[in-house]
């Protein structure tokens, strides 16, 4: 027993390791991506085609030319939307956990007025000028909606509508404004509303590299004091972690990530690239580090989507088409992740549902045989039927079940039914399993004896091991029920002989018939 | 305890201290001094500042006048000597982490954000669970835990937090009476061991036993002492015989007439 409990500990104690060692291989691993990215970026130029100078014709062909890294526009497209992904997969993820997505939302539209202006700046999209007025945008607006909050009585979320909109609108104008123009080279500009991943400059893409590579080392050198933060940030203050710092660090590069982020996906969007990868993500595991290492990678997949059919609809705005892309993964994991999945739910609700018929149509064939004193070797499909009070062709329908299952054998054409070794074992054990809970619930739970058999008929199927161990002790490992039906030994479960039963023993396997 | 530091010297004082949250006070005046090696227990009414005192003592909301001091220094220089058990209900529990998680958290604050954490803080982390019968449930997600389970989870980041002072804020709260009896049991094994505990408590009936001195609070400290001094009928009806309604209503008034409104 206490040797159990050590190996138990051992196991744990390897899985906490086991996971940390996960997060660190995965951060290497980032940043070995980052480099061939660099690497790919760099490469020599091939052919300098735009995308959507459309070559080739059919879809297949296209999908080679843009996956092929060929030519240098669309390497180009690919390294910045896997660096967009990849940045805000991993700071969506701390928005999403925070419960922040209305302020990321917030914080994309706020920044169109400061895009305005750093374009205005010299009548140029200049990166750097745009980025610096975007980003101070961008705060200025979160900081209003916590400037509104605290001194008025209206909460957050109609200080947020407010900023969102009245920042929104004023960008606008300006963009229009802008339009209007006589003077400057005004073209891209109007790519900041929808995105348009094609027109990603060189200086724009090593923009998004260095915000990235920023994103991945605070994230990783400051995991922990992240994770705090996002959990119970008054408790991580209390600790002298520097919490206040921390929250204004992952502020600015989220505002960041969606500056860089707004040219390929758009102000109306470009939120849900933070949101969608990191809510898909949160579907599929529960821990944080995992979180962010799925919502990266997913960040990454749907831009990537999503610039791909915008280049197969011929230049088609990118924003859309990655949400899209981005929505689509998030069905899937609604409908198949292994926990919460809907689809999941009812397949596992199914398959328990088949398991119950099976077990039950096992213990109505031996209940038959244990009337019969256990005569004879096969059991009629009639006398299950009889014993069920159903059809016999309802019975014939289960029998076959348990043949595909391998849990019996049918013959004279389903009128006879057989156990195989592994059907009578689960015969016996689940004969056991309803007849030990009676026994409980008489013996210990003072229940009436009449009472029990409905409920045995429902806790035999969910009994685990460690459950019916603990009932063997507790009723000092009994083998008559309360109605004086013998219950079925551990030898007739595991379909044993003595010796082999006492060789089991000896293994450590703490029964005691 | 801290070596070369005086016995005399308090683990927690405060003096005039007066907080307000959103210009009303919800603290007046508050003197205190509670000596090392005691369990403490901070009984009043809904409303009257139990939790604000705390959070106020570890810097979580502004003072409005006064000091407070942890072992005879501000609590910006012992930090690493306070440990905090928030009330539960300041967490979202459905967060993606396990217990384990949860624990380790409890020595960040001593490990600094930038070094890992080693074997020997896994290993006190373990510890600490085990204390509070929660190894079993270590790689557990935190949603999948009763409402006791995810309160000794909380004392267990504590007690990895190894501190002298210990502020916990309802830990009593919606727990079932087994995990009461322990969290008491281990209330009481800290003690023993020379630190100080501070908590607050919502059930009279329970309060008597548990504690060796009280403060009854209600706004301010109505009376602080040993549990058989302060612990009398006169005593409680004053503490929650009402609130002090025109001392709120006069520094509401003050408040808002300094502030422009």
């Amino acid at each position: 027993m206490v040797c159990g409990v050590r190996e138990g500990e051992k196991i744990m104690h390897s899985s906490v390791i086991h996971s940390y060692t996960a997060w660190r291989n995965s951060s290497l691993a980032s940043i070995v991506l980052l480099a061939a990215l660099l690497w790919l970026a760099g490469g020599e130029v091939a052919q300098a085609a735009r995308i959507g100078d459309l070559g080739e014709v059919s879809a297949w062909q296209q999908a080679l030319r843009f996956f092929s890294f060929r030519d240098a526009g669309l390497r180009l497209v690919l390294v910045g939307c896997l660096l967009l992904g990849l940045n805000c997969g991993l700071l969506g993820g701390f928005v999403v956990v925070r419960r922040m997505a209305l302020v990321g939302d917030t914080l994309s539209h706020a920044v169109l007025p400061g895009i305005a202006l750093g374009f205005l700046w010299n009548m140029d999209k200049d990166p750097v000028a745009i980025m610096v007025g975007a980003t101070v945008f961008g705060l200025f607006g979160v900081t209003v909606v916590g400037w509104i909050t605290r001194t008025t009585l209206l909460k957050q979320d109609a200080a947020l509508g407010l900023v969102l909109s009245s920042f929104y609108a004023l960008g606008i104008c300006l963009v229009t404004m802008i339009q209007r123009l006589p003077t400057g080279n005004k073209s891209g500009i109007d790519k900041f509303m929808f995105g348009q991943a094609a027109a990603l400059g060189e200086n724009d893409i090593i923009l998004m590299l260095i915000t990235t590579v920023v994103t991945l080392v605070v994230v990783v050198v400051c995991y922990r004091g992240l994770l705090v933060l996002s959990f119970d940030r008054e408790f991580g203050q209390t600790t002298g972690l520097p919490m206040h710092a921390l929250h204004h660090v992952v502020m600015l590069l989220t505002a960041f990530a969606i500056v860089v982020a707004m040219q390929a996906v758009g102000v109306v969007l470009v939120s849900s690239m933070l949101i969608i990868p990191a809510a898909s993500a949160y579907l599929l595991t529960d821990r944080l580090h995992r979180l962010l290492i799925y919502a990266a990678v997913i960040g990454m997949g749907t831009a990537v989507l999503g610039a791909f059919f915008s280049f197969l609809g011929n230049n088609l705005p990118t924003g859309p088409f990655m949400v899209l892309a981005g929505t689509g993964v998030f069905v899937i994991c609604f409908l198949f992740s292994p926990r919460y999945g809907w689809w999941t739910r009812l397949w596992r609700l199914r398959s328990r549902r088949l398991r119950t018929e099976r077990e039950d149509t096992l213990k109505a064939m031996y209940r038959v045989l244990e009337n019969r004193e256990f005569h004879g070797e096969g059991v009629s499909a009639v006398d299950v039927a009889e014993y069920r009070k159903d059809t016999v062709e309802e019975i014939q329908r289960r029998v076959q079940n348990l043949v595909k299952t391998g849990l019996a054998t049918d013959s004279e054409e389903g009128q006879m039914i057989h156990f195989t070794p592994k059907g009578y074992q689960q015969a016996c054990m689940i004969v056991r399993n309803h007849r030990l809970w009676e026994l409980y619930l008489t013996n210990v739970a003072r229940y009436a004896a009449d009472h029990v058999h409905e409920d045995a008929e429902l806790v035999e199927h969910v009994l685990g091991e460690d459950t019916v161990r603990r009932l063997e002790r507790r009723l000092k490992f009994p083998n008559k029920d309360p109605h004086g039906k013998p219950i079925p030994s551990v030898r007739d479960m595991l379909g044993m002989t003595h010796e082999e039963e006492g060789a089991k023993m000896e293994g450590g396997y703490g029964y005691r018939p | 305890m801290k070596e070369g530091e005086l016995e005399s010297v308090p683990a927690l004082e405060t003096h005039d201290l007066s907080v307000a949250y959103h210009k009303k006070p919800v603290l007046y005046g508050v003197d205190l001094t509670i000596p090392k090696g005691q369990l403490v227990g901070i009984v009043g009414p809904n409303g009257a500042g139990k939790s604000t005192l705390i959070k106020a003592v570890m810097g979580l909301l502004p003072l409005r006048s006064g000091w407070v001091e942890v072992f005879g220094q501000p609590f910006k220089k012992t930090k690493t000597r306070v440990g905090y058990v928030p009330q539960r209900e300041s967490v979202d529990w459905d967060f993606p982490v396990n217990v384990m998680d949860v624990v380790m958290m409890g020595r960040y604050g001593k490990l600094g954000l930038f070094r890992r954490p080693k074997k020997k803080d896994r290993d006190i982390a373990r510890e600490c669970l085990d204390k509070v019968k929660m190894l079993p449930f270590a790689n557990r997600q935190i949603s999948n835990l009763s409402g006791g389970q995810q309160q000794r989870v909380f004392l267990a980041r504590a007690l990895a937090q190894e501190s002298d002072l210990y502020l916990m804020d309802e830990p009593f709260a919606g727990v079932d009476a087994a995990t009461e009896a322990a969290i008491i049991e281990l209330l009481k094994e800290l003690k023993e061991r020379g630190k100080t505990i501070l908590v607050v408590h919502h059930d009279l009936t329970t309060a008597r036993e548990y504690f060796d001195s009280m403060v009854l609070l209600n706004m301010r400290v109505v009376a602080f002492g040993p549990t058989e001094q302060v612990f009398t009928v006169e005593q409680l009806q004053k503490t929650y015989g009402g609130r002090l309604t025109l001392l709120s209503d006069v520094a509401g008034e003050t408040e808002r007439q300094l502030s422009g409104e």
